[in-house]
């Protein structure tokens, strides 16, 4: 055996780059492949891209700022001045809306950063060190994944108080531990990669192995991870902050401005009711038909109900 | 089936475990003192002895935190969880009280769910890619976006708008009059339902999909059976498998949105009583629904996990 020869060969593996390539196309292709595969998925695209054009460019857009309170005003239907009329306070509610999103998309990007940080380094460790780390870390998981999420946010806000600090540090946690699940179910099969045998026998570090070998393989699932999770935060802030639990006001939360506080002026003007909900609404979708769009070209061991398949498996017989 | 039964209930005791030391966990991370803040609002309490000490003693916090633990754990493993900061009542009571109304909630809405999604997914997979699968599929898309706190306000603003009538508030008793309480049931489980049938209805249409493509369906329909019984007899039985496994974990999720909607219907159940306990800091209360939910999502988990074991023998001689 001319072991000497060996390891440089295994070493220079072109697996990663390869991978790399495969799985994280150029953007452009990747859009121009979105739109054609996925059209839906193209306007669920478009729309959190306008999210964050509104997040982003919110004092522009509605320069009087969320708080403006004006009593004349106050309760007015849409109108050409006011789009989406006013609430209780004369405060403009397509103002309110514009500052909404931006709220959401702070909240929305730093707590699933913080979840996915969460996850990878959960799922890493347990799955690529496995044994007693494994074991205990999977019980505290099982343990948690007990609890109904809203309560266990509930109990969370109880214990932490309200604040948007506190939520997106509470929701980071919440979902980052439930989605190390998934992660380390990518790490066990990343594992077993011959490539990763081989550097293991070389004597490679576990840093280099999980930075070079492990990671770029958990990258799609976790990008899909990120998407799915983008929703169910904001989904989650809004129900707090519907239940008087979340952002407090006067700060311009979707949710809050649904909250029952306002419940006696909904039945005078309905679009207090109305707007926030299609704002919301029109979000979660866009980002629900964007993440199935992604996990469906990145990952497709996560499929799950796209219906695609057959149209797809009659694409490949030729029928 | 024994063997495999004893050994899921085995599995129970340590999450069972670390989820109370989750429980316990949580509430003690209160910031600031539990002590100071009972002393505080000592006027507001009758049985709150007014000496700082003596009230350590009286809740056991002067000994160290696994022995606190330990006293916690065995009272409530005997039932006992203290009793209510304000009220003087017993938790237990207080719980047994509130957990009836979230139980027929969340069943009504699991009945819903499930009346409306395996019928309508079954369907949209044996007329896949037809108008009425399309339907089938935009509804769960939209049922997905939406909010179902969203729902639940616009049910309870709209249709007063427009027609004058709202869903009734006031709860009677189910014994009392169970047409009566069902009439309050029907509105709230309907808007549960439908927001849990839309990932249902995705399940089974994958699933169905999934099966109708399999060797044995096509012996099946070689034999000369009639559509009715390839679909009913021989795929559906399978196809139910991963479906049940979904009912089990969207259980959590359905606890979640029992919360919401018991808050907008104005039902007295275990969120409601969650609710002012966190808004009155009863933390006896909130720990104890907290435990409580984190139970029975469990109990439900090994139901399905015995179904799963009966309607797959593969499960039973796993491991």
């Amino acid at each position: 055996m001319n072991a000497s020869v060996e390891p440089a060969a295994v070493t220079a593996t072109p697996a990663r780059p390869a991978k790399r390539r495969k799985t994280l196309p150029k953007p452009l292709a990747f859009c121009a492949r979105l739109c054609r595969e996925r059209p839906l998925g193209a306007v669920g695209a478009l729309i959190c891209l306008l999210l964050l054009f509104t997040g982003i460019f919110a004092d522009l857009i509605a320069p009087q700022g969320y708080n403006a309170i004006n009593p004349i005003d106050r309760l007015k239907a849409p109108s050409a001045e006011y789009w989406f009329g006013t609430d209780q306070l004369g405060r403009d509610i397509f103002a309110r809306v514009v500052h909404g999103a931006r709220l959401s998309v702070i909240v929305a990007f730093a707590a699933t950063t913080l979840s996915i940080v969460i996850s990878a380094l959960l799922g890493i460790l347990s799955g690529y060190f496995g044994g007693r780390l494994d074991m205990f870390i999977q019980r505290l998981v099982d343990g948690w994944m007990c609890f109904p999420d809203l309560i266990l946010l509930i109990v969370a806000v109880a214990v932490l108080g309200p604040g948007t600090w506190q939520i997106i540090v509470i929701l980071g946690l919440l979902f980052g531990i439930s989605g190390s699940r998934i992660v380390r179910g990518a790490v066990l099969s990343a594992r077993q990669n011959v490539y990763v045998h081989a550097a293991q026998s070389m004597g490679a570090s576990s840093t280099r192995i999980l930075w070079h070998h492990i990671l770029p393989n958990v990258m799609a699932p976790l990008i899909v991870l990120y998407t799915t999770r983008l929703a169910a935060v904001i989904l989650a802030e809004s129900g707090l902050s519907f239940l008087g639990l979340g952002i407090p006001p006067p700060s311009p939360s979707w949710g809050g401005m649904l909250s029952l506080d306002g419940r006696s002026y909904m039945f005078q003007a309905p679009w207090l009711a109305i707007i926030p909900g299609i704002a919301l609404t029109v979000v979660v979708f866009g980002i629900n038909m964007f993440g199935d769009a992604l996990r469906d070209m990145l990952d497709p061991r996560m499929r799950g109900g796209s219906g695609r398949y057959l149209a797809r498996v009659k694409r490949a017989i030729g029928v | 089936m024994g063997a495999y039964v004893l050994r899921r209930l085995l599995a129970l005791i340590p999450t069972l475990l670390i989820a109370s030391v989750i429980v316990f966990g949580v509430v003690r991370l209160v910031p600031g003192d539990v002590l100071d803040l009972m002393l505080s609002e000592n006027a507001y309490s009758s049985n709150a002895p007014d000496d700082r000490a003596q009230l350590e003693k009286a809740l056991g916090m002067d000994k160290p935190l696994y022995m606190q633990y330990l006293s916690w754990a065995g009272n409530a493993l005997r039932g006992d969880l203290g009793e209510s900061l304000w009220r003087n009542t017993p938790v237990t009571e207080e719980i047994g009280a509130r957990l009836g109304v979230t139980l027929e909630l969340g069943i009504l809405a699991l009945l819903i769910a499930l009346i409306i999604a395996l019928p309508v997914g079954i369907f949209s997979a044996i007329r896949q890619e037809t108008l009425a699968d399309n339907v089938g599929r935009s509804f769960s898309i939209l049922a997905l976006a939406i909010p179902n706190f969203w729902l639940g306000t616009l049910v309870v603003i709209l249709p007063a708008l427009w027609w004058g009538w709202s869903p009734p508030t006031e709860m009677t008793p189910f014994f009392e009059d169970p047409i009566e309480n069902l009439k309050t049931f029907l509105v709230p489980s309907l808007i549960l339902g439908t927001s849990l049938s839309a990932v249902i209805m995705r399940m089974t249409r994958t699933m169905m999909l999934e099966v109708l493509r399999q060797d044995y369906i096509r012996t099946a329909w070689a034999k000369g059976l009639r559509e009715r019984s390839v679909v009913l007899v021989h795929a559906v039985k399978n196809a139910m498998i991963p479906v049940i496994t979904l009912v089990g974990i969207l259980v959590p999720i359905l606890f979640g949105g029992t919360v919401i909607i018991e808050q907008i219907f104005r039902l007295p159940g275990l969120g409601q009583l969650l609710l002012e306990a966190v808004s009155t800091r009863d933390y006896p209360i909130i720990t104890g629904v907290f435990l409580v939910t984190g139970v029975v999502v469990m109990l439900v988990n090994l139901i399905v996990d015995l179904c799963y074991g009966y309607l797959d023998p593969k499960v039973r001689f796993d491991r």
